[in-house]
């Protein structure tokens, strides 16, 4: 009855497919869980214990709208120290509820009605639905495996229209674990230049890379500062996900039009979170990353005994070079991503995500997770082998 | 090498039982290296031992441990070598640290029942000629050692499935 309420246009936005098998996962008791999107790591001690002091010390207040200064100040540190770009704390760096907030923020600024915004499938399933609620249209651009699940020039080029506003750029990426390097960012750039595109980079997984490679902010390119906004939070890096904090850095015209939006429709993050993050930025500032350090050594170690193990099993993967997912193809079972993960369940309790929950391109394909305890994940890995060779 | 023989105790020291191969994966290395790896750091002497860390308190053995706070008078030449020597030979004696602060030797010592634990004390230890004053503290409850916690449950409180 109450649904002529509703708007439309919200109504038919699909709710996220990646929590269809949420229900039947959690009734069973044995099921081993490759699905999650998170660190099977807790947040370091010290930085709870830095939150529970400010609790304890009373700072129950607001906060400033675009957060505590000593924050912002720690991010521009941090950025400078780690992805190569500075921001000014006072005009420049806002702090939100989780990147998903700053990313829906972004969105909102800068879209006008149809707008159109490129963005790689498969990609993180927020995007999209972020990009229509702002009024925008959003327009997969695929990524192949071949090309490592990586988004090319020309693919952006091949996609770029009169109404095309914006790029979500979101490596490393969720769900295929593919990295860009610096030279290929900067052919990204180059279009992004040419066509006047705003670049929405999403660098959430920025510090979960194994090649080796420099770290680069999308903004530290030349020419890139004024038309990025950068998106980062403390989830990924320092295990933070459950406190919701994020932050957008930006030029100041439009970091001072999403502030706008979110000290109508937020106020500000809560305050014990961001006492958390200035403990979480300072304190590894001083001991050398060694939080994030440690956490991306074991990461890489279970990463790669997941790649070998789906290689040993006859799937066809990739080598992830970034984040925490292995992304492999699994059309040699014959089976779609939806009834592989269905069965993989219900015969084996094995969690997977279905790779088409994250877009077209995912077909064929499964996420998991390897943020996983190593001694479970070898034994799903066996019950996988088991359901392969029944289907064989 | 050196990168490689750090990351080995790493893996080694949050699991001993990973089988040569897991750590070649895990490493990105060979088979080989990872080995040879394995021996260098044996016959230096810094693998000395691979032992599970035990809650002996959830298995039906008898068993008390106690730290003695131990005050020596270190001898000419030898400092406190000498007098270490004596103590960390006995059996019971399960780890013995030279300190700073008000006492010279930390004794870790373990036995089956408090009267051996005793007898250890004031028959062996004490009688020793460098040792002037001995104090036993019996362990009550084991928390956290070698990094284990001990106590409460560790559950995965994650969702099954999240973005």
């Amino acid at each position: 009855m109450s649904s002529r309420y509703i708007n439309p246009a919200i109504q038919q936005v699909p709710p996220s497919g990646i929590r269809r098998f949420f229900d039947v996962a959690g009734t069973m008791k044995d099921a081993i869980s490759l699905g999650v999107g998170e660190p099977d790591f807790v947040t370091p001690y010290h930085i709870r214990s830095a939150a529970i002091d400010s609790i304890l010390d009373g700072e129950t207040q607001y906060t400033p709208n675009r957060g505590l200064l000593s924050l912002r100040k720690e991010i521009d540190l941090y950025l400078s120290k780690r992805f190569q770009v500075s921001y000014d704390p006072e005009t420049e760096i806002m702090v939100t509820v989780g990147a998903s907030e700053a990313i829906d923020l972004a969105l909102r600024v800068c879209l006008r009605p149809g707008d159109e915004v490129i963005l790689p499938d498969p990609g993180y399933v927020s995007y999209a639905p972020c990009v229509t609620f702002a009024g925008g249209v959003p327009v997969p651009v695929p990524t192949r495996a071949e090309d490592e699940f990586r988004i090319t020039a020309e693919a952006v080029e091949s996609a770029v229209t009169e109404k095309t506003r914006a790029l979500i750029f979101p490596y490393p990426n969720n769900p295929t674990g593919a990295v860009m390097n610096k030279q290929q960012m900067l052919s990204i750039a180059a279009v992004a230049k040419k066509h006047d595109l705003l670049v929405i980079s999403d660098e959430i997984y920025g510090e979960l890379t194994y090649s080796g490679e420099e770290k680069i902010a999308f903004s530290a390119l030349p020419d890139m500062r004024e038309r990025t906004v950068l998106i980062n939070g403390f989830s990924k890096a320092f295990a933070m996900t459950g406190w919701r904090l994020g932050y957008a850095c930006a030029p100041r015209e439009i970091l001072y039009e999403m502030n706008k939006i979110h000290q109508y429709a937020i106020m500000c993050a809560p305050r014990q979170a961001q006492v958390a993050g200035v403990q979480a930025l300072k304190k590894n500032r001083e001991n050398g990353y060694e939080d994030v350090e440690a956490m991306r050594r074991s990461y890489d170690r279970r990463r790669r005994v997941m790649l070998d193990a789906f290689r040993k099993m006859g799937l066809d993967c990739f080598e992830p070079r970034g984040a925490f997912y292995c992304f492999p193809s699994i059309a040699i079972t014959g089976l779609t991503s939806e009834e592989f993960c269905t069965r993989l369940l219900k015969e084996y309790q094995v969690v997977c995500v279905p790779g088409d929950a994250f877009g077209q391109s995912g077909i064929g394909h499964i996420r998991c997770c390897y943020a996983t305890d190593l001694q479970r994940m070898l034994e799903a890995f066996s019950r996988m082998e088991k359901f392969i060779q029944d289907l064989a | 090498m050196q990168a490689l023989k750090e990351q080995v105790l790493e893996i080694l020291s949050e699991d001993c039982r990973t089988p040569l191969e897991r750590i070649a994966v895990m490493t990105g290395s060979d088979l080989q290296q990872v080995a040879e790896a394995v021996e260098e750091l044996e016959r230096d002497r810094v693998i000395l031992q691979y032992s599970p860390v035990i809650n002996w308190d959830r298995t039906d053995r008898e068993r008390v441990e106690a730290l003695i706070e131990v005050r020596v008078t270190p001898q000419r030449d030898m400092g406190f070598d000498a007098i270490a020597g004596r103590i960390y030979r006995f059996d019971e004696v399960k780890s013995v640290f030279l300190m700073s602060g008000g006492y010279d030797l930390m004794v870790l010592v373990e036995a089956k029942t408090l009267k051996e634990l005793a007898f250890f004390v004031s028959e062996k230890l004490s009688p020793l000629e460098s040792v002037t004053g001995t104090s036993t503290s019996f362990v009550l409850k084991r928390y956290k050692q070698d990094g284990v916690i001990f106590v409460g449950e560790t559950t995965d409180k994650r969702m099954a499935v999240s973005p």
